[in-house]
């Protein structure tokens, strides 16, 4: 850019501060340019980014006063109060002298203390006596000269001033030391010779298109005012959906695509949908009260007898040629209400459905919130999110199950998997999907799958039809996508960060 | 699922581990944690506790390399002179059942004892549910007169020196004085008789499910013959839980010897015969999509430590989860090798749905996010605290391991929760949230009503703020939103209102009085409205 066009960028505020820019203190800049500190500076950022003037910010150590300061810079300090009661008296008991300065007892003190350091009075038996010349008198001592210098910076201190410094700060607010930015101005090149250049001369600059210009036609013949379009601003933030429900959509998305309908429902089940319909026995560990979350005082209800006698059964002499878990099971046990703990219970409710209608076949996916009952830190919590996908189908097979659990993480982000077997109540064959992370060179688990056992088909359908089945958690995807380490703060709402978390972009 | 941990010694008296070997434990099912020069780590899940054991794992391991295929059998030796138990009936309502065995021959050093130990241990933790439904426990032979008596007694007449204490107890100071007794006196709780076994000699040699006579309840290196019992309240999973145990001591090279069981209905334990169940080639092809003939289904199901004749295979007695064909299949399925499968789409196409309430639901959050306000997600959990302030009743949930122990009532709550925590934030604040609120209900069949609710707060704001987003949302979903005016506790009189449609009340709008702002340490002016979704949901769709 020219000279020329240099002077054409400038904004109102910089056009003030530029002829200013050799006081290099913002302080007197904004004094004379009749701006506040705070438009200064802006200002002079931007000259700075035009290259006009170097800028150095430095941490200062600044004294300035402070409230007691303030306060003896209008009333004098107390040893001035002290030795103008002095010079009228000449001499005076020490209690009448305390008495008829005014002051309290610390600033007594410590004038006391300063006038007998400078030799100024006498004290001698319990009596004061002036000890010093009109012009003695009269002279401005050290401290008061100091306090007028104020604010300075602790480097620019010469020595006598490094004395009262030291003086002044041991007594009570009467200066402080404060820790500032300073910023150190120096025109460049290109600044002192714009400081010689007449700005009146570029004449009026449009610094704003307003309607009343449009209307009246004055910005004809004009010039704008240049932006220096390269600067930072600001930063704004818009509205946008919390980042945990944009990958919910998006996996919501990967299972629509893939040709699953979704089932809904509710977050509170009965035990029997989310433990009986799936043949997990009554006993086992994962019903127990430490591991899931028990509604206080609420008992629900079973669906049809027809359904609860199957299940019933295949719990306590199997069904379809199966042994069943050999225990007698309790039906109120079934009625307990609890925070579902895997998405697999809607998977159960499916099949109910299915029960009674023509063409069984179907492929349905659910995903949503599940709970365990566990402690809040970095590595748990008591709500996670899972998806669920089922596929029934009498031709379904084991081959079918790990292409679509193939299909699904590779849409996921894993294009490497690999699978091991695993053991979960209600799947046979079941397996553990292990995704390789590229990055981190690791293969981290990702998820479980099954075939449903015919101990649940069959109390459930009415018939066995194999049902594919894969319930993968995905708190752990969305985590390494936003990289985030702790997973409280998945539900923290910190607002800051919701505003800079960047968008889910997959797929 | 059970983390075990093996000598790495011990177990390459096996097998060498490299690379290799360390995919095929991987695939065995058993997936490996870590290895280090002197221990390996392997997950074992809960379906396979005869794999806690070095013993029982090798025998599989082994087998399913292709080394020592079929199934292992072991010789038993028929009781000897005394080699008995007589159940009393007084168990009935404590511990009903036991399993007992006799191993003779063994040689214990540090490692076996170690080994014996941390089987028992699994065991316990694991398929005894914590000793509930199974308590193992092994005694020094030559310390007991036999036969050996199981009966319930008082706790006041039961008197021994228990493991790791130097002092006679009875039964009640067991519970209440001694560690495991503490740790485990729930098992008891409101018995008044206590089970114990008795020697021929009058002494106790344990109080299960808690512990054993420090007299005759501990095996040393010196030991060689041993009693061993299972008690619980299901005989077969007790006779399974000895089978395991009786196995790995035969491994040991234990002899094993049974014992006469004197029940009503006197019975013989352990019983290491195989339980038969039927496979069909067509079912095992049919579910894993393979073309295996019978030769192959034999060999796999060798390599998995089953024997196979005629569609019939010979289930090992130490299996505790073989209980459908389907369990055979997975098993051919592992041994054929999870890495082997070709995955697969079929060819069908479907058509793939999204729930309607969720389509509507992303809809509302554009219209909000496109003027401008933010999306929040909470907990589904609130603390006591939280509900507080605003006196809803709620719905509670039992034993929550943090303070989060409530239902959330609404999603204004959380809302303002959330704004007391961003008070340093830079304003203005606007946010939503959609999700489900929870209150009793008699009629739901979980006793309780889940509804979608929507939450908007803005702050600095006014009602006319609130009022003027949530007629943009209306005007947007194409509803009639009406305002009538209302009284409500948090909110300034004067300007709170009800949200009709169609007449219906559907939510609240208005400006939060300053008291509940200041409850919530709020420092600006709030705003907010809160919809149920139901009625719009039915509304447009």
């Amino acid at each position: 850019m020219s000279e020329k066009e240099v002077l054409k960028s400038l904004s109102p505020n910089e056009r003030k501060v530029l002829p200013l820019i050799s006081l290099k203190n913002v302080g007197k800049i904004a004094e004379k340019a009749k701006l506040d500190k705070t438009s200064t500076l802006r200002a002079l950022e931007f000259l700075s980014n035009k290259g006009i003037v170097k800028l150095e910010f430095k941490d200062k150590k600044e004294i300035v006063l402070g409230v007691n300061g303030i306060l003896y810079q209008k009333e004098g300090l107390p040893e001035r109060r002290l030795l103008s009661l002095l010079a009228a008296k000449r001499q005076m008991q020490l209690e009448a002298a305390a008495k008829e300065s005014k002051l309290s007892e610390n600033e007594f003190k410590a004038a006391l203390g300063a006038l007998k350091k400078k030799a100024l009075v006498n004290l001698e038996a319990g009596k004061l006596t002036l000890n010093a010349s009109p012009t003695e008198i009269s002279k401005k001592m050290l401290e008061e000269k100091f306090l007028e210098i104020l604010p300075i910076s602790l480097d620019a201190l010469k020595d006598e001033e490094k004395y009262s410094f030291e003086q002044l700060k041991n007594r009570k607010d009467i200066v402080l030391l404060e820790q500032k930015k300073q910023v150190e101005i120096e025109p460049t090149a290109l600044g002192k010779q714009l400081l010689k250049e007449d700005l009146s001369k570029v004449g009026e600059l449009i610094e704003q298109l307003t309607p009343d210009l449009m209307q009246t036609g004055k910005w004809k013949g004009k010039h704008f005012r240049k932006y220096d379009i390269t600067s930072k601003l600001p930063e704004i933030s818009g509205g946008k959906r919390h980042f945990v429900n944009q990958a919910i959509d998006y996996a919501r998305r990967v299972w629509s695509e893939m040709g699953f309908k979704e089932m809904s429902g509710t977050l509170t089940q009965t035990g029997f949908w989310n433990f009986d319909a799936l043949f997990t026995a009554q006993d086992h560990p994962v019903r127990e009260i430490q591991d899931t979350f028990y509604i206080k005082d609420i008992k629900g209800k079973l669906p049809d007898k027809e359904i609860v006698k199957a299940v019933k059964k295949a719990h306590e002499i199997g069904v379809a040629e199966s042994k069943g878990w050999q225990y007698s099971w309790n039906e109120e046990e079934s009625k307990r209400v609890i925070l579902r703990t895997h998405t697999t219970c809607l998977s159960a409710r499916t099949l109910a459905i299915l029960r009674n209608a023509k063409d069984k076949r179907g492929k349905f996916f659910a995903i949503g919130k599940c709970f365990r009952n566990e402690t809040l830190d970095w590595s748990h919590g008591f709500e996670f999110n899972q998806t669920e996908g089922i596929v029934v189908d009498k031709n379904a097979n084991f081959k079918h199950l790990l292409g679509y659990l193939s299909e699904f993480y590779k849409k996921m982000g894993f294009e490497q998997v690999k699978f091991i077997p695993s053991y979960f109540p209600y799947t046979e064959p079941s397996v553990e999907i292990y995704g390789y992370m590229k990055e981190k060179k690791i293969w981290i688990e990702i998820g479980g799958a099954g075939i449903f056992r015919p101990e649940v088909v069959v109390p459930l359908l009415g018939e066995y039809i194999p049902v594919l089945a894969w319930g993968p958690g995905f708190d752990r995807t969305l985590m390494d996508y936003y990289g985030i380490k702790d997973l409280r703060e998945l539900y923290k709402n910190d607002i800051s960060q919701l505003r800079k978390m960047k968008l889910w972009i997959k797929g | 699922m059970a983390v075990i941990k093996f000598s790495r010694k011990e177990f390459e008296k096996y097998v060498k581990l490299n690379k290799e070997i360390e995919e095929k434990i991987n695939l065995l099912g058993t997936p490996v944690n870590s290895i280090t020069n002197g221990e390996i780590e392997i997950e074992v899940l809960p379906n396979r506790p005869d794999l806690f054991s070095l013993q029982g794992f090798m025998n599989a391991f082994l087998a399913f390399l292709g080394k020592k295929t079929g199934l292992k059998e072991y010789k038993i030796n028929k009781p000897e002179k005394n080699y008995e138990v007589r159940i009393d009936k007084s168990v009935r309502d404590v511990r009903p059942y036991t399993a007992c065995a006799i191993i003779k021959n063994l040689k214990f050093d540090d490692e076996k004892i170690k080994e014996v130990i941390d089987i028992q241990e699994k065991i316990h933790s694991t398929l005894g549910r914590n000793r509930k439904k199974i308590a193992i426990g092994i005694y020094p032979l030559e310390k007991i007169t036999l036969p050996i008596k199981f009966e319930a007694r008082k706790p006041k007449d039961i008197k021994f020196i228990p493991l790791e204490s130097d002092r006679e107890m009875n039964g009640l100071q067991i519970l209440q004085q001694h560690p495991a007794g503490r740790d485990y006196a729930y098992l008891l709780e409101g018995k008044d008789k206590y089970p114990v076994f008795v020697d021929a000699a009058g002494e106790i040699l344990s109080m299960p499910p808690i512990i054993n006579s420090g007299k005759t309840g501990k095996i040393t290196e010196k030991t060689t013959d041993i009693f061993i019992e299972c008690s619980g309240f299901d005989f077969s999973i007790l006779k399974k839980a000895l089978n395991i145990l009786v196995a790995m001591l035969a491994d040991m090279q234990g002899e094993i010897y049974q014992m006469n069981l004197k029940y009503d209905k006197p019975t013989i334990t352990p019983d290491l015969s195989s339980e038969k169940m039927k496979i069909s080639v067509e079912n095992t092809n049919k579910l894993l999509g393979l073309n295996l003939n019978e030769g192959d289904i034999k060999k796999f199901l060798e390599r998995m430590g089953y024997d196979y004749k005629d569609k019939q295979v010979s289930v090992p007695a130490w299996r505790t989860d073989i209980m459908h064909e389907v369990d055979l299949i997975e098993d051919i399925a592992i041994a054929y090798g999870y890495d082997n499968f070709t995955p697969e789409i079929p060819p069908i196409s479907t058509i793939g749905e999204i729930d309607k309430k969720e389509i509507l639901k992303k809809k509302i959050a554009e219209i909000l996010t496109g003027s401008g306000l933010l999306e929040i997600s909470t907990y589904h959990l609130l603390t006591k605290e939280d509900i507080g302030t605003l006196k809803i009743k709620s719905v509670e949930v039992e034993k929550s391991k943090s303070d989060f122990k409530v239902l959330r009532p609404n999603l204004l709550i959380p809302a303002l929760k959330i704004l007391s925590e961003n008070v340093d934030t830079e304003y203005p604040q606007s946010i939503f949230e959609l999700g489900t609120v929870f209150q009793e209900n008699k009629n739901e069949e979980t006793g309780i009503q889940e509804q979608e609710n929507l939450v908007a707060a803005l702050t600095p704001a006014n009602f006319t703020n609130a009022k003027q987003a949530l007629d943009y949302l209306a005007r947007m979903l194409n509803i009639e939103l009406k305002i009538k005016e209302t009284r409500e506790e948090h909110f300034i009189d004067g300007r709170a209102g009800q949200i009709l449609l169609d007449n219906k009340e559907i939510g609240i709008i208005g400006e939060i009085h300053p008291s509940i702002l200041t409850e919530w340490h709020l420092k600006m002016p709030l705003a907010c409205f809160e919809l149920r979704l139901e009625e719009i949901f039915k509304k447009i769709s």
